[in-house]
């Protein structure tokens, strides 16, 4: 499997991350030795085996729905870039 | 008393109970050795104020007979961990300014105990490195040098901060998190006890996330006693990480007997690598003898999929990666890119993440998306889950034969120099080839000095235990300790 430029452009957009045309080559060859060292997984028989979904065995906790936290909206807004009347204020994402 | 930062957290705790000492004493020492060790670049968020409250306040407490286990010792605490209205960046400028409004329930926990925050310290960035090279803030520096050679040397990472500052006497002890080796590499590039427990036992709450089903977080310490009492204060069943194991946490330091009579340690043969330096291999034997003449039965084993870990890592920890960093946006907190005239909200997004994360992240990030996109999930992300099953399934094979311990050296090399490595990202990446399985098990792991090469640098062992064993696990690393007898210390030059 091979990374040409137009897919490493296709990863960044999908990653959400800027990247300089002029950057895309050196990122696409920088995929392909990672992507070149993964390759070795597919020596591995892993025919009839689960993937792991959980390292250590165990069921997850249940417990009562119910509120047990909130009424924190000026801690929650106090680290944001920016904040109006009690909102996250982004650029304009609709028409 | 003189040189109280040199003090392990036993000798420490044992003084201030007796009276000999108040933790006032003991913080300030440690403050002003901080002050004066800028050329280490470990500690990169110093909180005296915070620091000489809690010294006080532990004080107080001893006084009035109520000294829990870290009553009145300064640590210092990696960036990873959100601390309360101080800055929690991990190591990267996308969090600059960002101020935690809530505390990590282990720094909670410490905090509980009596322990004295001293400052949040130097790491890579979202712990996505083995040399703290990757750091907002600039690398972190080892206190050890080769010999009478200036070079500046890693004290690997990504927990470098943590294990230069105790190294160096800066604090009595750390905090560190390892997802793929971060506090067992650099624990053994300075020479230092490192342990990251079972998965599950420490609280992920409040930690900056990397790779979620890898990341625990574990002392960083001058002793395996150390190790036993902070490691102890640390561990909780918290409800509010869903992975936290409801267990009860066992007296560790009571468990430290150092007798490990009959006790079988493995030895695993696909951990002797080629290429691996002479001084590794004789260490690893001599660990292997020590261990012997303990009264250890010492088995050959195999762990067969040993070799397939690391890729196996490099795509489920890229993968859980570009999710759990998907948060990092410009909205909620951090940096957010100015934006020029007509810029929407996805540029806003772009130019956010590219000017806000640094270049390893930025290619972590982007390997996990492409190995979770659609058409490469099933070839990369589904095949690499089901080698880790496989890779799992070697250790409990290997414990189900009544091993109860594993012996491998911790790290390929000793320390490097710093920008020594070379450009290839997959080169740094092997700096974990002996911990990351570890951590694709879940399993328990300690890094134990054992030894120094002939430039005088540290060298560790590693030894691995059955899940929730730690107790058990922490008895066969301080038999190690005391047989290994390392005491050497770097000579001070910053």
């Amino acid at each position: 499997m091979s990374i040409d430029e137009s897919t490493a452009k296709r990863v960044a957009k999908l990653a959400r991350i800027q990247v300089a045309p002029e950057r895309l080559p050196a990122l696409a060859a920088e995929f392909n030795t990672i992507l070149g060292f993964i390759e070795q997984l597919s020596e591995v028989d892993v025919d009839g085996v689960e993937p792991m979904t959980s390292v250590t065995p165990q069921r997850l906790k249940r417990r009562v729905d119910e509120v047990t936290d909130g009424s924190q909206q000026e801690a929650v807004l106090t680290n944001a870039p920016d904040a109006r009347e009690g909102f996250f204020a982004v650029p304009k994402v609709v028409e | 008393m003189s040189e109280l930062n040199k003090l392990t957290l036993a000798e420490a705790r044992d003084a201030l109970r007796k009276g000999d000492v108040t933790s006032v004493e003991l913080t300030d020492a440690c403050l002003s050795e901080i002050d004066a060790a800028g050329a280490l670049n470990a500690f990169v968020h110093h909180t005296p104020e915070i620091a000489r409250d809690q010294a006080a306040a532990a004080d107080a407490r001893i006084k009035a007979g109520d000294a829990p286990a870290m009553c009145g010792l300064p640590i210092g605490i990696k960036d990873l961990f959100c601390t309360k209205g101080v800055p929690s960046q991990a190591g990267s400028r996308i969090l600059e300014g960002f101020l935690p409004q809530y505390e990590s329930t282990i720094t909670q926990n410490l905090f509980d105990a009596g322990a004295v925050m001293l400052g949040k310290l130097n790491m890579d960035e979202f712990a996505m490195g083995s040399s703290n090279e990757t750091s907002v803030y600039g690398n972190a520096v080892n206190p050890w040098r080769r010999g009478n050679d200036d070079t500046a040397l890693t004290p690997g990472g990504s927990s470098g901060g943590s294990a230069s500052a105790v190294a160096a006497d800066l604090c009595l002890a750390a905090t560190g998190t390892d997802t793929g080796g971060s506090i067992r590499q650099p624990a053994a590039f300075v020479g230092i006890t490192g342990i990251k427990p079972t998965y599950g036992r420490c609280s992920r709450w409040g930690v900056v996330a990397f790779a979620s089903s890898l990341d625990q977080a574990g002392p960083m310490t001058k002793s395996v006693r150390d190790g036993a009492i902070m490691l102890e204060a640390m561990c909780s069943h918290d409800p509010k990480d869903s992975t936290s194991a409801d267990l009860p946490v066992p007296n560790f330091e009571a468990m430290l007997t150092g007798d490990i009579k009959g006790k079988k340690i493995g030895i695993p043969k696909e951990y002797r690598m080629d290429g691996m330096p002479d001084e590794i291999e004789t260490l690893w034997a001599e660990g292997t003898a020590m261990l012997r003449d303990a009264g250890a039965e010492i088995v050959d084993i195999s762990l067969p999929h040993t070799k397939y870990a690391l890729p196996a890592y490099y795509v489920i920890a890229p993968a859980e990666a570009s999710s759990n960093l998907a948060r990092y946006d410009g909205v909620r907190y951090g940096h957010r890119a100015k934006l020029d005239q007509g810029d929407g909200i996805t540029e806003m997004y772009e130019k956010t993440r590219a000017e806000g994360f640094g270049a390893e992240v930025q290619r972590r990030v982007m390997i996990g998306t492409y190995v979770l996109s659609a058409g490469f999930y099933d070839a990369y992300y589904n095949r690499a889950r089901k080698v880790r099953t496989l890779i799992k399934r070697d250790f409990e094979d290997v414990f189900a034969q009544g091993v109860d311990a594993i012996l491998t050296p911790a790290t390929p090399s000793a320390a490097f120099g710093l920008g020594e490595a070379s450009d290839d990202p997959v080169e740094m990446y092997l700096n974990d080839v002996f911990t990351v399985t570890v951590n694709m098990a879940g399993l328990p792991g300690i890094a134990v000095p054992a030894g120094q090469d002939a430039q005088g640098l540290p060298l560790g062992l590693q030894l691995i235990g059955r899940p929730w064993e730690e107790g058990d696990l922490l008895n066969t690393a301080y038999a190690l300790e005391a047989r290994a007898g390392f005491v050497a210390k770097p000579s001070k030059w910053w």
